[in-house]
């Protein structure tokens, strides 16, 4: 199947058992990125038919909130927190160390296509700053060291 | 002989510590020695620096073992751990253990110690009770009990729940929304998190008793990306408690009907902001609505809408079910009640501590904090998120309420607190301030918007010796803009952590600071 029938199967059948009604985009747009990993840039004109809203609403949407991306990303997603708790635990160091490793700034994905990584803003983990995120896994009170394993393994994960 | 039962949490942060590996090795062992034990996935205590916890349930109640890891499962059992024997991480009776004894939980109660899904662990410990007081009642009644108790909202901004709640009441309309706010998005909190994955029917109690009070029939739970542990626990609850007839068409056979849905956010901290929040659940961009017309006359879908935040939603059960003069009856001021304070950041023992207001930040950092883990002096907490003022320690006397944080000008907020030790560099902590500010502003309003961006060129150039006088003078007219200015606290409320900053450290930006300056 190609990605265009991909997201359109998919958008059909959200709304089948979904409507329009009720703010459909955001769980819209959260069904195609669970789908697909991302949401490709040509969906929005169909999107935007289903729910009947105007091009412009969907990209806006799309493109005003952090979580949704509109490319793939690479083989694993891993998620720095930046915000205060952890920064007074060394986060900073941790994402220089990312950045580094990976060869990569925040937001981009590393040459071998293994790692996204991103900064965030709170997981929440503040009590065992600091904490990261990979996919879905979380680790917290991750030490320099620990990062640096841990990028090893998803490096070789390639 | 039953089994014996062993606790180990599910609580994302204990899974961040590895609690799933301490379960799956503790299983191993059982298995590989014969040995029979019922092993719950319960909630965490919140003593997080301890996580993961192991807890055996013995004739004298439960005993603790943390921080256990994997590998120190099978040196556990080696050591009696099944009978509560000691062991060099055994931390004794687990209602014994200072941080957690010392505290009042009145909301967290049930945290840590029932199994979060369990329908009858809940009603066990007292769950359901206010929904049935709240069914034997008129609504209006109910309204009054929540007013009387000086319950404030807890998403931060600290609106009497009553009054919102009497508003949508009053308010005419073929349909009502009750809109819970678990957007936690500040940095050094995690109270709502804990109480959706550790307690949801508790909310789900809270969320059904607004139905009733307010006559609103749909109610929304939004919910963080950040927080897929939360997502899946809720929506888990929410199909349980539609299955033995606490959610659908007819709440308990009352033939009231309350539907609830669990709606994921998409990384946008503004949303947190209630009215931006109601409009990204109309599927929109998260930007701030001008108020007037308030949410409670105006808001989802353009009804009435009761807007609260988690644990605003959370205290309501047992409001009801011990009536409003016992929770009034905590705290000081016109500060009533418990508040989940969240110990974060550079901490010795980060973890929730739920007491009245009237505690000092002081008796937080040090009784239960322990200072830092770095075992360097304190320089800095910020307390209530983001947006909170740091707090010096010339002020960590002053008993924690609304009014008296107000008046110092800081805010309680959602109680979080973060500590740093003397490495940090205020400036830097400022310069941020503002840099998230640009990052997340909804840019609906201009002091938000562009202020940030101008307020982290200030910075730096007062960091980078330029102008350093006049830029410092720049930095305060620009942030006395923002405050009066803005729309909402997003672009309010960061001049809070950047004034602070700047007044009480002045010499991380190099400069000499005189009383009078100070705004």
């Amino acid at each position: 199947m190609t990605l265009n029938n991909k997201f359109q199967v998919l958008i059909q059948d959200f709304v089948n058992s979904n409507g329009v009604d009720n703010g459909a985009l955001l769980p819209l747009l959260h069904h195609l990125q669970d789908t697909l990993g991302f949401i490709p840039p040509e969906a929005v004109a169909d999107i935007s038919k289903a729910l009947n809203l105007s091009r412009a609403e969907v990209h806006g949407v799309i493109t005003y909130y952090h979580f949704f991306r509109n490319e793939p990303a690479g083989k694993h997603v891993l998620q720095i927190c930046r915000a205060e708790s952890c920064q007074a635990c060394g986060a900073d160091e941790l994402l220089t160390i990312a950045e580094q490793k990976l060869g990569c700034k925040s937001h981009q994905t590393s040459p071998s296509g293994a790692v996204t990584l991103e900064s965030v803003y709170c997981l929440g983990l503040c009590a065992n700053s600091p904490a990261i995120q990979i996919g879905d896994k979380l680790h917290a009170r991750v030490s320099p060291k620990k990062l640096t394993k841990l990028l090893a393994e998803l490096e070789a994960s390639v | 002989m039953n089994a014996v039962k062993v606790f180990i949490p599910r609580d994302s942060a204990a899974l961040a510590l590895g609690a799933d590996e301490v379960y799956a090795a503790l299983k191993r062992e059982m298995k590989s020695r014969g040995f029979n034990a019922d092993i719950i996935r319960n909630s965490s205590r919140g003593m997080f620096w301890l996580e993961p916890l192991i807890e055996v349930q013995t004739p004298l109640g439960r005993v603790a073992y943390g921080p256990v890891q994997a590998e120190d499962v099978a040196s556990l059992i080696d050591a009696g751990m099944l009978e509560g024997a000691p062991h060099p991480l055994s931390r004794g009776i687990t209602e014994q253990i200072p941080f957690l004894a010392k505290q009042e939980r009145l909301t967290f109660s049930r945290m840590g110690v029932t199994d979060p899904l369990s329908l009858s662990d809940y009603e066990m410990h007292g769950g359901w009770s206010g929904l049935k007081k709240a069914l034997s009642m008129q609504p209006d009644e109910v309204v009054k009990e929540v007013t009387d108790s000086g319950l404030r909202g807890r998403g931060g901004a600290a609106f009497p729940a009553g009054i919102k709640w009497r508003t949508v009441s009053n308010t005419a309309s073929d349909q009502k929304y009750i809109v819970c706010n678990a957007d936690e998005g500040d940095s050094g909190t995690y109270s709502d998190r804990m109480t959706m994955e550790g307690d949801p029917f508790m909310l789900i109690e809270g969320m059904v008793i607004a139905g009733l009070a307010v006559g609103a029939n749909k109610g929304y739970i939004y919910i963080r990306s950040e927080y897929p542990h939360a997502i899946e626990v809720m929506k888990e609850a929410i199909e349980i408690c539609e299955a033995e007839g606490y959610l659908g068409k007819s709440v308990r056979e009352s033939g009231k009907a309350f539907y609830l849905e669990v709606r994921k956010a998409a990384g946008s901290y503004v949303c947190g902001e209630e009215t931006a929040l109601l409009e990204s659940i109309e599927g929109k961009r998260g930007v701030v609505r001008a108020k007037p017309p308030l949410p409670a006359v105006e808001g989802l879908f353009g009804k009435p809408t009761v807007i609260n935040n988690v644990i605003t939603l959370a205290s309501v059960p047992l409001i009801l079910a011990k009536g409003a003069t016992f929770y009034k009856d905590f705290g000081v001021g016109r500060s009533h009640g418990t508040l989940p304070f969240q110990l974060a950041g550079n901490v010795l023992q980060g973890g929730l501590v739920e007491k009245a207001f009237g505690i000092t930040l002081r008796e937080l950092l040090f009784d239960f904090g322990g200072g830092t883990r770095s075992a360097r002096p304190i320089k800095a907490v910020q307390v209530g998120g983001p947006l909170g003022a740091y707090v010096p320690e010339s002020q960590w006397d002053i008993p924690i309420d609304y009014e008296a944080y107000a008046a110092i000008g800081a805010v309680v907020g959602h109680g979080g607190i973060v500590v740093h030790d003397d490495t940090c560099d205020m400036a830097k902590l400022a310069r941020y301030a503002m840099e998230f500010c640009a990052i997340e502003s909804c840019g609906k309003c201009t002091p938000c918007r562009i202020g940030s961006t101008r307020g982290v060129e200030v910075i730096d150039r007062i960091t980078s010796n330029q102008n350093k006088e006049q830029q410092v003078r720049l930095l305060r007219d620009l942030c006395s803009t923002m405050v009066s200015g803005s729309l909402c606290a997003m672009g309010g409320m960061t001049p809070y952590p950047v004034l602070s900053a700047l007044n009480h450290y002045p010499e991380d930006f190099g400069i000499e600071i005189f009383e009078k300056e100070i705004t």
